[in-house]
């Protein structure tokens, strides 16, 4: 392996939640420090100009783990590298250059934009903080940006409740691109709008990505969306990954049973004479279990229609199935 | 889930052969108006439609479509005022638009049951989950507690509950989103209605639950032979659930035919529009995107409301109304250039 390093690397990374259910709990230090397992050791790399699909339902881990990336949240252990630099300890303010290149777009663009401020405004913020250019070169600067995401210049002096969801999510866009970034995370960026809407601003994403060479992380609990806008794909399950693969290969052959499970569970546009939930063995069983009190083994197994005695006793490796295909089975290793 | 639901009321409740099933649901122009000081808002614009024992139909549309209003007005639950509603909504041989709220009340809960989108929050926190499916069916059926508990029971075994008489006692909070949407559907098929109307009942759930409770209703449909109205902004579960869909645009129908016919061969430019947005699991490349947004109710545009963002609109579009015109059987489209070669 000498090939240059990744744009992201990140390397068995685990985020605990401490659990404060009882107050009376914290009188006694020696009592069982409970956790939730929310990331639980997961390694992944993205390259220059690659989207990595992040899947998973909720409570999977999906969401922490991108916050980790961006060093919102500090990692209970584990690893973070950008562009060759270990970035997992630097102080706030030896952060900055790495937050100008890591940016982020919110699920809700109701909620994550300042209602207090236009939209020029709220594009001009990450110029002038990370001191990109000063004076009339940010005005044309955010002029610029308004029209690579697509909004007409009237809507710099627009407040965000007059606009629509789409185009609050093309002023998140916008801002998120203002520092100029080389990744950024799109933490279901397009789950809150309409399916006309979702398909304007996924084909933004997808043109930018391709003029502006941006690589994603795009966390996203829609295996149709991830489908369409990721190269690789990685499967998450209660805080582990499952399954990373190619796009193409693990749609066309999926190897966990949980991926599998997942994909049949999809209501895709069909034939309208049969319907998947007629047929009973295509569904899932049983719920997640509590990612306080996790199994010893495969996290997976207590819903696993291939469940082995091994799978109860210990927790099955992300090994390689195939060339670029890891899975953390015992079904084939 | 292995146990089965009994047939209620003769063998082969489905749509399928034979004479077509009894209705069971008939819209006829259903309106909904609601005032304002620009005048009177028209968010639901001559809705008509029919749903048939054992059918599956679905209302399909983007937010501010009017397929929440529809089902709502349809179930009693819009005030009047501040709305207005004109039409007819016929169930049971009567027009529920001509009953007073006490009348409903009988009907609501026991002839048509409901679910929402948000399950947990259609729980009363703080009573046992047990006790609100027995007040349910209390309301309905003269029978003894005792029997009533047993029932309470067998509707969570039915719905897939499993330890139900320990569940029974649980509170809502105890119940995740799955299971407590199926608490619902459990206390919606408690005194086994002949319609279930229910709005984006698993939008709120992950996807591997959300197959568990829309095979719920699937089973409800088929073997108990109840007639659903699913409203729902997913088009791919409107094609693995229903056996008819109406498409819903700017509070009109714009189009209605059978699952089979309507994704293949989409007669609307908006559902073709609808259906070329969607990322496919099959396929790749652009998406195909629909312009703009849908308009809202106090700026509509005049003629068809969707000539704006139509790709074919011709200058008679944004003058003439299109009315929703008979294709071919069970199939009809509102657009004036539909059909014409």
């Amino acid at each position: 392996m000498t090939a240059p390093s990744p744009l992201l690397e990140v390397r068995d990374l685990v985020k605990h939640f401490p659990v404060r259910a009882n107050p009376l709990a914290a009188l006694w230090p020696a009592a069982i420090r409970r956790v939730v397992h929310a990331v639980d050791g997961v390694s992944f790399a993205i390259e220059a100009g690659e989207t990595l699909g992040l899947v998973g339902e909720s409570g999977c881990g999906k969401t922490t783990t991108g916050r980790l990336v961006l060093r919102a949240i500090e990692p209970t252990r584990g690893r973070i590298v950008f562009e060759g630099q270990d970035i997992t300890e630097l102080s706030a303010r030896q952060l900055l250059p790495f937050r100008r290149k890591v940016q982020i777009v919110f699920q809700d663009p109701y909620s994550s934009l300042n209602p207090r401020m236009t939209v020029g405004r709220m594009v001009a913020e990450p110029i002038r903080v990370h001191r990109i250019a000063e004076g009339a070169e940010v005005e044309a600067r955010v002029g610029a940006l308004l029209d690579m995401v697509g909004l007409s210049p009237e809507y710099r002096d627009r407040y965000p409740h007059e606009l629509s969801g789409g185009q609050r999510q093309r002023v998140g866009i916008a801002r998120a691109l203002a520092a100029g970034p080389r990744l950024v995370v799109a933490d279901e960026a397009v789950s809150a709008l309409d399916v006309s809407v979702r398909a304007q601003i996924l084909n933004l994403l997808v043109d930018l990505r391709e003029r502006l060479g941006l690589a994603y992380l795009f966390v996203s609990h829609d295996l149709g969306v991830i489908r369409f806008v990721s190269h690789r794909v990685a499967v998450m399950y209660l805080g582990k990954l499952a399954e990373v693969a190619p796009t193409g290969e693990l749609f066309k052959q999926p190897l966990h049973p949980y991926t599998q499970a997942l994909l049949a569970a999809i209501p895709a546009v069909g034939d309208g004479e049969t319907s998947i939930f007629d047929d009973p063995t295509r569904l899932l069983e049983g719920e997640l279990p509590n990612p306080i009190d996790l199994p010893r083994g495969c996290r997976f197994a207590s819903r696993c229609p291939h469940r082995m005695a091994r799978c109860d006793e210990a927790e099955p490796a992300l090994r390689e199935a195939a060339p670029g295909h890891a899975v953390a089975c015992y079904l084939y290793s | 889930m292995a146990n089965f639901f009994e047939p209620v009321g003769g063998p082969g409740g489905g749509a399928a052969a034979g004479a077509p099933p009894q209705i069971v649901l008939e819209v006829k122009g259903l309106t909904v108006e609601f005032s304002s000081e620009d005048g009177p808002l028209r968010a639901v614009d001559e809705v008509s439609f029919h749903i048939r024992r054992g059918e599956i139909v679905g209302l399909v549309g983007e937010s501010g479509a009017g397929k929440s209003l529809t089902s709502e007005a349809i179930m009693g639950l819009i005030r009047r005022p501040p709305g207005r509603i004109a039409g007819e909504v016929w169930f049971g041989g009567r027009d529920l638009l001509s009953l007073d709220e006490p009348e409903l009340a009988r009907i609501r809960g026991k002839d048509i049951a409901m679910i929402f989108q948000n399950p947990s929050a259609s729980l009363n926190p703080v009573f046992r989950v047990g006790d609100q499916m027995l007040e349910a069916m209390a309301l309905h059926l003269p029978e003894p507690k005792a029997t009533l508990r047993e029932r309470v029971v067998e509707n969570l075994v039915r719905v897939g509950i499993s330890s139900p008489r320990a569940r029974a006692r649980d509170y809502p909070h105890q119940f995740s989103g799955g299971m407590a949407q199926r608490v619902m559907i459990g206390m919606g098929v408690s005194c086994v209605p002949s319609l279930l109307i229910a709005d984006e009942p698993t939008t709120a759930l992950d996807v591997t639950i959300q197959a568990q409770v829309l095979a719920l209703i699937r089973r409800l449909a088929r073997e108990l032979g109840v007639a659903v109205l699913l409203v729902s902004h997913d088009l791919g579960i409107i094609s693995q659930m229903c056996h008819r869909v109406l498409v819903m645009y700017a509070g009109r129908v714009v189009e209605e035919a059978s699952v089979a016919t309507i994704f293949r061969a989409p007669a609307h430019p908006y559902t073709r529009g609808l259906i070329e947005c969607l990322p496919r699991l099959d396929g790749n490349g652009r998406l195909g995107a629909i312009a703009g947004m849908m308009p809202g109710l106090r700026a509509l545009p005049s003629g068809c409301r969707f000539h704006p963002r139509c790709p074919i609109a011709e200058p008679r579009c944004g003058e003439e109304t299109p009315a929703l015109r008979p294709l071919a059987t069970g199939r009809a489209v509102a657009c004036h250039l539909a059909g014409v070669s």
